[in-house]
């Protein structure tokens, strides 16, 4: 691909103390593909995710998104431009409902000024439709509608996944980046999964960026694989280039 | 079970949705605008009291059952509001002026101890909100210019467009009035972003700050909404007290409105309402039970004190979601009947705990 890419680490370093998580990584995510990154435990994926969503502050380099500086941004403001992300241990709104934890995906589309949503304007119904009926989208998408009005705290493991996913949806995101989407889901949900994402690439338009271990799913949805082993990218292409790579075989067999 | 079939999205948002909930409300609130008709004088005071007790209740609610920040300083909140609104109307301001500029007071009062709890969390937030309410009470006792220390301030009788309103008839109905109004405020606010990022912050930080909620902002500003709520509740009670004197807003009552929301049942309006109810009525039962007690019992110091720490412990153990969690089991218990289990309620044990990146 030739376009521009639509995510760019420009030699990104991270460290802790004299833990260097992440030491001079650089990479490109297109847009319109799905890109899996894999890696043995320790290796930086998450950590170059948190660089990402700014929950962690880069010790160098730069990180573009459409090219726009947003290394510095804060926190806050990265759903803003359009990422949106689930986290490896589910962090869902658990007291909520599942209705609420989708309408808080829609958050950054903001529901009108605090005295409108005091009083209650038409102004803040007619916005609070539009989010319901955009959340309603999304439940059909993923078949959550029997969950609907249930409490998180009350759900099986495998749909608050899914939930979560949601709500990343939700937030009308152009890059989506999954931490570990199929950990902890029995073999029929990780292929509902393997369903979804492509059809959040092909039918949505959304950028997917996927952390993920389990290889038959990366193989089947991922465009591109990108190996990282010690804050380092080892390798990328497709996931049976990658797979072949002597270099990926050593990281993980550790020869 | 009643399942509802909507047309629009707007009938799943609605406050009241059944008519059921019309009935019902109706009822009670007909019964509340009758009820001074049929009272005696002290009763009605007893019942403003309520509503006062109520309103301040529904700020703790925000900020420490919708917002997850805890707060033993409410009382300095209710005293800024009091103080503030009967040195406001000593300046000559009129009645509907003063009380919502002694609720602006409050709620910048909130703002500043808001600051700090941007970066503690839990048991240091307690702290911090305990010190704030001991330096407000000192500052209170201390500053005689405008509060009059400890000798204490008379609080002028209010009046709306050339009316009296200090009668404790129509003081009764001005309570209800404004009770209601913030009722009807706050559960807007619940139902619409801001009261969802409240939940947000409070469940996820990290999930809250990855869906572009300014989680420092928030919970500034719910500290700043929740002190100006309770410090509208002080400006009513300023009246119904009449003399202010900073030994009415001891630490006890800060504790009383933390008591009221955990008993009312956290994250809940109308756990908010009836904690209130019950801790304002805990003293009263206390005495009418005194009565029945043997002499030495009924005697011994502190059996108020002892009876609420009781109930409270009897909640925790019991009934964790409270008063609130109890009405629900009941209305679910009638609405499904006869298909109630006992497990409904019982929340499902999460065996992955997250490690938080905050």
């Amino acid at each position: 691909m030739t376009s521009d890419p639509l995510l760019l680490l420009d030699d990104v370093a991270l460290s802790f103390g004299g833990v260097k998580a992440i030491a001079g990584l650089s990479m490109q995510v297109h847009p319109g593909e799905v890109l899996a990154v894999i890696g043995p435990n320790g290796a930086g994926k998450t950590s170059m995710l948190n660089l990402v969503t700014r929950v962690f502050d880069a010790s160098a380099g730069r990180i573009l998104f459409k090219g726009q500086d947003i290394t510095r941004l804060p926190r806050a403001s990265i759903a803003h431009l359009g990422i949106a992300r689930t986290f490896q241990n589910i962090e869902l709104f658990e007291a909520a409902t599942v209705l609420d934890n989708l309408l808080l995906g829609r958050h950054r589309f903001g529901s009108g000024a605090w005295w409108q949503q005091v009083l209650r304007t038409p102004d803040v119904t007619r916005i609070e439709e539009e989010h319901r009926a955009k959340v309603e989208e999304v439940i059909e998408f993923l078949d959550l509608s029997p969950w609907r009005g249930a409490l998180v705290a009350g759900l099986p493991y495998g749909v608050r996944k899914v939930v979560e996913l949601g709500r990343a949806l939700a937030s009308g995101p152009e890059l989506l980046i999954l931490d570990e989407p199929a950990s902890g889901l029995n073999p029929e949900e990780t292929r509902d999964l393997a369903f979804w994402v492509d059809d959040i690439r092909s039918d949505l338009g959304i950028t997917v960026v996927m952390i993920e271990h389990d290889m038959a799913l990366v193989s089947a949805v991922a465009d591109r694989v990108i190996c990282m082993a010690g804050g380092r990218m080892l390798a990328t292409g497709t996931a049976a280039e990658v797979q072949a790579h002597p270099d990926v075989i050593a990281a993980y067999l550790g020869t | 079970m009643r399942f509802d079939y909507h047309t629009r999205y707007s009938q799943g948002f609605a406050l009241l949705r059944h008519k059921r909930d019309w009935i019902g409300y109706g009822l009670l609130f007909a019964g509340l605008l009758g009820a001074p008709m049929v009272l005696s004088t002290w009763m009605v005071g007893e019942v403003t009291y309520v509503f006062i007790l109520a309103i301040a209740s529904m700020g703790l609610m925000m900020l420490t059952g919708f917002t997850g920040q805890v707060s033993l300083g409410h009382a300095a909140f209710v005293a800024i509001g009091a103080y503030g609104h009967a040195w406001f109307m000593a300046q000559g301001l009129p009645f509907a002026a003063s009380m919502p500029l002694a609720a602006l007071v409050a709620a910048a009062a909130g703002l500043l101890v808001g600051i700090p709890a941007i970066r503690v969390h839990g048991l240091y937030l307690a702290m911090v909100t305990l010190a704030f309410a001991i330096v407000v009470e000192q500052v209170i006792g201390l500053w005689r210019g405008v509060t009059g220390g400890f000798m204490g301030m008379m609080v002028e009788s209010p009046s709306l467009l050339g009316w009296s309103l200090g009668a404790p008839r129509v003081f009764y109905y001005v309570c209800l009035v404004v009770a209601v109004l913030v009722l009807v405020a706050l559960a807007n606010l619940l139902r619409s972003g801001i009261g969802r990022a409240f939940v947000g912050v409070r469940d996820s930080e990290a999930a809250a700050f990855a869906l572009g909620i300014p989680v420092a902002r928030v919970k500034a500003g719910a500290f700043a909404l929740s002190a100006g709520v309770t410090g509208l509740a002080g400006a009513l009670m300023a009246h119904h007290i009449g003399y202010l004197t900073p030994d009415a807003f001891t630490l006890l009552l800060s504790l009383d409105l933390v008591l009221m929301v955990v008993i009312g049942g956290l994250g809940s309006l109308r756990g908010a309402i009836l904690g209130a109810i019950l801790i304002s009525m805990l003293p009263k039962a206390v005495a009418v039970l005194k009565t029945f007690l043997p002499d030495a019992l009924a005697r011994q110091f502190g059996l108020e004190i002892f009876v609420a720490g009781f109930v409270l412990a009897a909640f925790v153990l019991f009934e964790p979601r409270g008063l609130n969690g109890r009405w629900l089991k009941i209305r679910a218990f009638f609405e499904t009947f006869p298909l109630y289990r006992r497990d409904m309620f019982r929340r499902q044990k999460a065996y992955m705990k997250s490690e938080r990146n905050k």
